[in-house]
């Protein structure tokens, strides 16, 4: 692919559970820029892969290089103010507050490190920077509402908005299309996507929509029984044989 | 830190107040402070149950600070008001922070639980020592304010509504900070607000120890303004329950509703103890149902309610 120094460097990561192997001997240099898609059956180590570059889960051994910092022993905070972000599965927001406050949060998160954080939250700074995120992720008509009367294609907006607040050079993404309906996934994933571009942020995200993976990646990583099978552009992946059998099966 | 409508009803209802208890006769004067001393802690109980903690035990710091001022009393003889409010403070303060290391860890159930075995520990070992009083406690001193021993209730009135205030104010100012806001996002979601960057396990310890420090100063003030100090209703769970039913009684809503909870309270429990000295309990249970059942959000949301129909 491109040619300068990874931003994110993998180097034979493994991760048992008892006799299981989640992940076995990964290797993966990642560029800056690059959107990669990870894809894989259930069950294949595609989420478990994101848990450990995202420091919910350590691994067994191995070695994760994040712009020549070891990532692994550090927690989900140490990777957050690293410069790594993620969104869930399943949307983790503030679910009893409006839109409009739970992004207030992550920003004021974010923007008053320390002891910052005995300071007043809502100044008119602020606002105006939630309000600019309100903007970008189309979420404006919904600023009012609490998080528990919304679709689940805003939440996902709403979780992927708030973790891009803290300007993360790396986001991961665990499926950010599931849940969503077909008519409205290529409109959500242009305003992600489109957001991210221009931040430049590197992206890499889960997936089981082929459809999206085709439209958005520029690489694709296929995931089975625990082993990277395929490492190429979408276009090669999906004619490949292997991706073909062990990903995307014979339904296909 | 004036700015917003709450800070300025509690100083300017405060010194208020400060200025009718001057006219008001002996016993309003009392309810007010005990009601006041303990509306303290309530207030840190309240910034724990906005984050979805509730403490069973929190007796243990309001013990501490008033056993703090009947032992600073009774070996050193510090009178003033002050010093042995500081002192209470400090003492639960430290055993906060230090208890704090472990009751982060713990939700729910078990966060509840833990504070009143805790607590039940040291009721046990205050009963069961002759030099702290066991059973009986200890009388304690009439306060002395700026070494001047006041004649009437008053001064101690008008030091526990300055403190009050302050209490107020600052609880008010943290609960609108990033770390103060930082409540019920922690309800909500723990792991989204470590994904964006804060320590759930600090954020809570902060709050755990500002709870027993406002509960020490409760305890504190409390054993000024009773001149006694006993562990039956110093430590023992049933104070811890007490708290608890205050903060209920009081709701979450806003800082001022501590202060309006403990006072109906003391109220309550005044008259119900006159209407039937063997079931005034039956009272209080009864008047706990009926907040639950019709009013979840506490007195608080009653006065909520009100002011948005006004405007």
């Amino acid at each position: 692919m491109t040619s300068s120094k990874p931003i994110l460097e993998v180097r034979n990561l493994l991760k048992t559970f008892g006799a299981v192997v989640a992940a076995k001997d990964l290797c993966v240099d990642v560029s800056p820029g690059e959107i990669v898609g990870i894809i894989g059956a259930n069950g294949a180590g595609k989420t478990c892969f994101v848990n450990m570059v995202t420091g919910y889960l350590a691994p067994t051994s191995g070695s994760i290089m994040f712009e020549g910092m070891q990532l692994v022993g550090k927690g989900p905070r140490e990777v957050t103010h690293a410069g790594i972000s993620r969104s869930f599965q399943v949307s983790q927001v503030f679910h009893t507050m409006t839109v409009a406050e739970n992004l207030m949060i992550a920003l004021a998160i974010a923007e008053n490190r320390g002891m910052a954080a005995l300071k007043e939250m809502d100044t008119p700074e602020l606002r105006d920077k939630r309000d600019a995120v309100l903007k970008r992720y189309h979420l404006e008509k919904h600023r009012d509402l609490t998080v528990s009367v919304l679709s689940q294609g805003v939440r996902k907006l709403l979780d992927i908005a708030m973790a891009v607040v803290s300007k993360p050079r790396i986001l991961l993404l665990d499926e950010p299309t599931s849940g969503i309906s077909v008519e409205e996934k290529f409109d959500f994933m242009d305003v992600v996507m489109g957001s991210l571009k221009e931040d430049k942020v590197t992206v890499l995200f889960v997936e089981h929509d082929m459809e999206i993976v085709e439209r958005y990646v520029s690489r694709v990583l296929a995931f089975y029984q625990g082993e990277i099978i395929a490492d190429m552009t979408p276009k090669k992946a999906l004619a490949d044989a292997k991706v073909q059998e062990f990903v995307i099966g014979k339904r296909h | 830190m004036l700015k917003d409508t709450t800070s300025k009803v509690v100083l300017f209802g405060g010194l208020a107040l400060i200025v009718l208890g001057f006219f008001a006769p002996n016993w309003i004067v009392n309810q007010f402070m005990f009601g006041f001393s303990r509306a303290l802690a309530i207030l840190g109980l309240m910034v724990l149950w906005r984050t979805g903690l509730v403490s069973f035990g929190h007796a243990f710091y309001f013990g501490l600070g008033a056993y703090a001022v009947a032992i600073i009393d009774i070996q050193l003889g510090v009178s003033d008001v002050f010093l042995r409010l500081f002192a209470g403070a400090i003492v639960a303060g430290l055993a906060g922070f230090v208890l704090g290391f472990i009751m982060r860890n713990y939700r729910d159930i078990f966060f509840a639980m833990l504070n009143t075995a805790v607590s039940m520990v040291l009721y046990g070992i205050v009963v069961k020592t002759e030099s702290l009083g066991s059973t009986d406690g200890f009388a304690i001193s009439l306060p002395t304010i700026f070494g001047m021993a006041p004649e009437t209730k008053y001064p101690l009135f008008v030091v526990i509504t300055l403190i009050a205030i302050g209490a107020a104010l600052g609880v008010n100012y943290y609960l609108k900070s990033t770390a103060g806001r930082l409540t019920t996002a922690i309800r909500d979601n723990e792991i989204r607000v470590e994904y964006l960057g804060y320590s759930v396990a600090r954020a809570i310890h902060l709050k755990y120890t500002l709870s027993a420090i406002l509960a020490g100063c409760a305890g504190a003030l409390m054993a000024n303004s009773l001149g006694q100090v006993d562990p039956d209703s110093m430590i023992n769970w049933t104070v811890s329950g007490e708290l608890v039913f205050v903060t209920i009684l009081s709701g979450p809503g806003n800082v001022i509703a501590p202060f309006i909870g403990s006072l109906v309270f003391e109220v309550l429990r005044t008259y119900a103890f006159e209407l039937a000295p063997q079931a005034w309990q039956l009272i209080v249970g009864a008047t706990f149902l009926t907040v639950i059942f019709f009013l979840p959000g506490g007195i608080w949301s009653l006065i909520a309610k009100l002011g948005r129909n006004k405007s």
